[in-house]
């Protein structure tokens, strides 16, 4: 443990699911094993501005070449990274990858039919606010197939990687968007046991932070594991 | 456990993919667009005994699994996790992926010193097909007086690394099998 609540399991994904088959070789079959409190998961590494260039958050312009932009929807997705007690997480490290419009990874390994974009790389990363805010500029990615069933497809999703203040924090997890119908079919997403957990990494159309005539906007809020502590507010 | 302010549910975990690298090592990806983070554990100014380890990370067919990334978090030589008490530079943080054809991985950094146990390296692992990434400890063949290993018995063997020269050290990460690594719930 790490002085945070424990890993709420009933919501998390287990790590052998056959519908998801590259799971059958690669999940520890045996039980996980509780670790007392320890500074070494209880700490963890901290950024700062230092680390990231001002454009790293804006998929639309830090790899396109100058006066041009990717091609698709123009969107952002923002939020903000809260602990399991409603509180901002600020200054957590938040990255994110996708692929083009058009379903495409700029990644050595993806030989799918639809083009790369020269316009788009596909990372972003950013520090949240003292809110707990993030913000990413991008386009929206397009739906792809993938082999783990002879006609399987993953519904469009972008790609987090989120710090907490404790290693044990530690999550990286996908962000899908309302509305898709390739999200009831997908096996990876079918690893989430309850709908709950499903619809929390479902990111919702916000018309009041879109851009008029430009971009619009959905929200996805990151739940961080809380800090276990006393209620000091409610104390009799 | 009483949990009287627990007002949200963490967010559910999915796997990292086997397009990892574009967000979190673009270069192994295939394109630069920006300084990686990670790429130096222990910084310049690091003090200690500098260390090498490597390793590849086994699934349960016996075949290296060759899209995964590792994270260390490590305390430095005087056993303190940053920032405080360690000198300038040092993170104690860094990623490491793997050769995409044999799945081999290597690091450097710096031996860490003792804090509440035995030293060791706390590595976290993604891969597509890993539904929540996995905490383990990678301890040095010397490890003794440790609250963990001691808890583990025969399987406590499995986070302790090999010496293969001086500083040199290899970890074999098994994800499933008779040596299956101890993961933690952490």
């Amino acid at each position: 443990m790490s002085g945070l609540y424990p890993r709420d399991w009933a919501r998390q994904p287990k790590a052998d699911t056959p519908a998801y088959r590259t799971t059958q070789f690669r999940s520890p079959q045996r039980p996980l094993v509780r670790l007392e409190a320890s500074p070494s998961d209880s700490t963890g590494p901290i950024f700062n501005h230092d680390d990231l260039g001002p454009d790293d958050w804006n998929l639309l312009t830090n790899f396109a070449q100058p006066g041009e932009a990717p091609i698709g929807p123009r969107i952002f997705l923002h939020g903000r990274v809260l602990d399991e007690d409603a509180r901002p997480v600020p200054n957590a490290l938040v990255e994110c990858w996708q692929a083009n419009a058009g379903g495409r990874y700029r990644h050595k390994v993806d030989t799918y039919l639809a083009p790369i974009d020269p316009n788009f790389g596909g990372c972003g990363r950013t520090l949240t606010d003292a809110e707990g805010r993030y913000k990413f500029h991008t386009v929206q990615p397009g739906a792809y197939p993938w082999p783990n069933g002879p006609n399987t497809w993953r519904p469009a999703h972008i790609h987090f990687s989120v710090f907490g203040h404790a290693f044990a924090q530690r999550l990286i997890t996908q962000c899908y968007f309302e509305g898709d119908p390739f999200i009831p079919l997908c096996a990876i997403v079918q690893t989430i046991p309850t709908p709950e957990a499903v619809d929390g990494l479902t990111a919702k159309l916000d018309m009041s932070e879109t851009a008029p005539h430009d971009t619009v906007a959905y929200r996805f809020d990151i739940i961080l594991r809380g800090r276990n502590q006393t209620w000091h507010e409610n104390a009799a | 456990m009483s949990r009287p302010n627990k007002q949200l549910s963490e967010s559910a975990s999915q796997t990292a993919g086997p397009y990892v690298h574009i967000g979190l090592a673009p270069a192994a990806a295939g394109f630069e667009i920006y300084e990686e983070a990670g790429r130096d554990i222990a910084g310049p100014h690091a003090v200690g005994d500098r260390i090498r380890v490597e390793g590849v990370v086994w699934d349960g067919a016996g075949e290296p699994v060759r899209d995964v990334l590792l994270e260390i978090w490590q305390a430095n030589a005087g056993g303190h996790y940053a920032p405080e008490g360690v000198e300038a530079g040092f993170r104690g943080w860094g990623r490491v992926i793997c050769d995409f054809d044999t799945g081999e991985w290597a690091f450097e950094t710096v031996r860490p010193g003792a804090l509440d146990g035995a030293p060791h390296l706390n590595i976290w692992v993604v891969a597509r097909g890993i539904n929540v990434g996995l905490h383990t400890r990678m301890y040095f063949p010397d490890a003794v007086d440790d609250p963990v290993l001691s808890g583990l018995g025969e399987r406590a063997q499995t986070l302790v690394a090999r010496e293969i020269s001086p500083g040199a050290y290899r970890f074999e990460i098994n994800l499933q099998g008779d040596q299956e690594t101890v993961f933690f719930d952490v």
